[in-house]
């Protein structure tokens, strides 16, 4: 087994978002495993909620203000900070100037411009901050990877999960046909416009079934709360697994958590 | 005549996207046409694009001009006004729809036509002029193929360039022959251009009055610009000894170089041609060559109030290629008709609630209309930034609401949800306690492991999937119990 290590220790914040807290704690426990068995600390602020997106995208961007000022201020002592979820962290670095503009906060902009270069989306910090593209896992399956809309066009991670998928051993990773193309979640537009959400979902479910991947990875839980979802109501037997959890199962013990 | 549905720019109220939506979306031809017509050309331009070394260079470029333009429109608009009048045209200001109306018909009266010509122009239909006319006793006949197709099926457009998008030929073979007159028809592309151009042909010829939009108007020199496939423009532009324009405020550019960057990116990113087909410029009037009389009417219709929005006013630098309708996850599924409005897709959904006002259910849905995916932004050949744009809007929408919509507003089950979650947020112990909260609250809900459905709106989303339990460890328990001993 080859150990994995990547340069000097980090102390890392953990983002873990609202949402993986509560309804998905396996990304959360995979991620601290992971970070620190390359050998960095991990730390869990306590006092983090939400970080106001749905809030903000919803439209209550009044409501989401004083949710901005409580992630700024839980977060600004660490010199990282790290999310599961390309998601919220887009929200921090794309929108929190538009929020303190709206607030009408200079010192708040200040605050946000200084920290938001620190917030990190896992595989992003894996590859481009560490510079580590093998963190040793071992995933003996066959899977597809869907890359989600804000960590590819809000913080342009590019290649950077499926480099990181490409070194797990063991994996039989699958190409998905127009993987770039929304899943059709979209956070509240999944309530809000249920008929054309449930549209986009059907088709990313049926290239998802022509892959013949038993796993379809992301590094969004939202996205895959959807996806997965929709393939539990098939009854497909088809499963979705997050970035993180695949990233921390060892050839020893693995864990891919079934959802 | 055929009444044409109402759309955000008629009086009234439109439904809502997602009412539309529906039944767009049950519309299995519709769905099969609109796929196939978007996938095509999206993969089109992608190639178009990708052969330009200096693409990034040139799409900053388009939005520094459009920028600029914006900053200084009252500038530029006098300038152009100056220009069009010194090479012999004449300048009319439309402060609204029915002010523009009123001055074409004006115009087409004063020459006795009882019939025109129209070039392909988004902004007549935004204006609803051809049903002025119409009550004016005034025949407008489209000549753009698409348009003609939509005009004859008394039907509105479903496409910023492809108005007819969602027709396949079969359709339109159909329609030809009944509306046409046509005893045999095939439904090959050139049959049925052959039918519709022995149709024109004659009104071209006909015709006393040519009526168009414009792409492009250029201030410095007063040259008037329309970029269109068909060579129907062409003949609008030229035949007729009396040229009428309709053109939005924000069309100007300031100066005749400027064309060059507009001229690469606009051909490329909506029909994803190296270079476009007819490009017809006219600058005033010239003896003895093309239209005797040339007037150039310049509408406002709520593009001063766009203007007065900084993040929103981006939606008016807009030079209509499309591009952003055809990678658009939503568009493709559900289709233009869904956004009641001439203006479909992204650009429709943060440009027509900033036209007709913030306040009216119908447009005030359209910035919702979308995952905020951002694909539309990732091929925007002037930048636009959508989904910013989007988002801004929905705050607009949501503020509007609570501060002009009384009670009611406030006890709107959205409200209250957002209001009460905004407050757990803002304590961790109180968001501790929601979470505990959640696992009790889910027990009647769950099935075996699953949630199969949700009460109320959240129905949605149990329709067509299931939802997985609250975990009976939150993670910050999990840490607590795990990382934090002692």
């Amino acid at each position: 087994m080859v150990s994995a290590s990547s340069g000097p220790a980090v102390r890392v914040a953990l983002f873990i978002t609202c949402f993986n807290d509560t309804l998905f704690p396996e990304t959360g426990r995979a991620t601290v495993r992971l970070l620190e068995r390359l050998g960095h600390q991990v730390e869990f602020p306590l006092e983090q909620t939400c970080c106001g997106q749905m809030h903000f995208n919803t439209g209550y961007q009044r409501e989401a203000v004083p949710l901005v000022r409580r992630f700024v201020d839980t977060f600004s002592p660490y010199e990282a900070v790290v999310a599961p979820s390309g998601s919220c962290v887009g929200m921090v670095r794309e929108l929190y100037p538009m929020a303190a503009e709206l607030a009408r906060d200079r010192w708040l902009a200040e605050r946000v411009e200084a920290l938001a270069p620190r917030v990190f989306e896992l595989s992003e910090f894996l590859v481009k901050r560490l510079e580590v593209t093998d963190v040793g896992a071992y995933y003996p399956h066959r899977v597809t990877y869907h890359p989600t809309c804000h960590s590819l066009r809000m913080l342009k991670v590019g290649e950077a999960p499926l480099e990181l998928l490409r070194n797990v051993r063991g994996m039989d990773l699958v190409e998905l046909p127009e993987a770039k193309e929304c899943c059709g979640f979209g956070g509240t537009f999944a309530v809000k416009n249920a008929d054309t959400s449930a549209a986009m979902l059907s088709d990313k479910l049926r290239r998802i079934l022509d892959t013949e991947a038993e796993v379809c990875i992301a590094s969004d839980n939202s996205c895959l709360m959807h996806i997965g979802g929709g393939l539990e109501r098939g009854r497909v037997g088809v499963r979705t697994v997050h970035l993180a959890e695949i990233l921390a199962s060892e050839a020893a013990a693995e864990e891919g958590t079934k959802r | 005549m055929t009444i044409k549905p109402p759309d955000a720019f008629s009086p009234g109220r439109t439904p809502t996207f997602e009412e539309s939506a529906r039944t767009s979306l049950a519309d299995s031809q519709l769905r099969r046409n609109l796929g196939k017509a978007t996938q095509t050309i999206r993969a089109k331009r992608a190639v178009a694009v990708k052969e330009m070394p200096d693409w990034e260079e040139l799409r900053e470029a388009g939005r520094a001009l459009k920028s600029r333009v914006m900053r200084h429109l009252d500038e530029y608009l006098l300038e152009l006004e100056e220009s069009v009048q010194k090479a012999g045209g004449h300048v009319h200001w439309a402060r609204d729809a029915a002010e523009a109306n009123r001055i074409i018909a004006g115009i087409v009266r004063d020459h006795d036509a009882r019939e025109v010509v129209k070039v392909k122009s988004i902004a007549t239909d935004e204006t609803k002029l051809n049903e002025h006319l119409e009550h004016e006793g005034i025949h407008a006949f489209e000549t753009d193929l698409a348009e003609l197709i939509i005009q004859l099926a008394g039907e509105t457009s479903s496409h910023i360039l492809v108005p007819a998008i969602h027709k396949n030929r079969a359709e339109i073979r159909e329609l030809f022959m009944r509306e046409l007159g046509v005893a045999h028809l095939s439904d090959k592309p050139s049959d049925l251009t052959e039918a519709a151009r022995l149709y024109l042909r004659e009104k071209f010829l006909a015709a006393k009055v040519g009526i168009s939009g414009a792409n492009f108007a250029v201030a410095e020199t007063g040259t008037v610009c329309v970029v269109e496939s068909e060579g129907n423009g062409r003949m609008c532009t030229t035949l007729p000894g009396v040229l009428v324009t309709l053109m939005g405020i924000e069309k100007v550019v300031p100066a005749w170089r400027d064309l060059e960057v507009f001229m690469q990116l606009l051909p490329r990113s909506s029909t994803a041609e190296r270079m476009n087909p007819y490009t017809s410029y006219w600058t005033g009037t010239s003896e003895g060559d093309g239209p005797e009389e040339f007037h150039l009417v310049l509408l406002d219709n709520g593009r001063t109030d766009v203007l007065d929005d900084e993040t929103g006013r981006q939606a008016l630098n807009c030079i209509r290629c499309s591009a952003c309708l055809n990678v658009c996850p939503v568009y493709e599924r559900t289709g233009g008709h869904a956004y009641n409005s001439v203006y479909p897709g992204p650009i429709g959904a943060i440009l027509t609630p900033q036209l007709v006002g913030i306040g009216k259910p119908g447009p005030d849905s359209l910035p919702y209309a979308s995952s905020l995916c951002g694909a539309c932004y990732e091929v925007c050949p002037v930048k636009i930034n959508i989904p910013e744009i989007l988002i801004h809007l929905r705050g607009r929408v949501v503020r509007n609401r609570q501060d002009r919509g009384g009670p009611r507003a406030k006890l709107d089950p959205e409200n209250a949800a957002m209001q009460l979650l905004a407050k757990i947020f803002s304590d961790r112990r109180r968001f501790e306690g929601a979470q505990k909260l959640a696992k009790v609250g889910q027990l009647p809900l769950s099935r075996g492991g699953e949630i199969r459905r949700l009460p109320g709106k959240l129905a949605g989303w149990t329709d067509v999937r299931d939802l997985k339990p609250v975990p009976d460890e939150t993670f910050r328990e999990w840490w607590r119990n795990n990382r934090e001993i002692g």
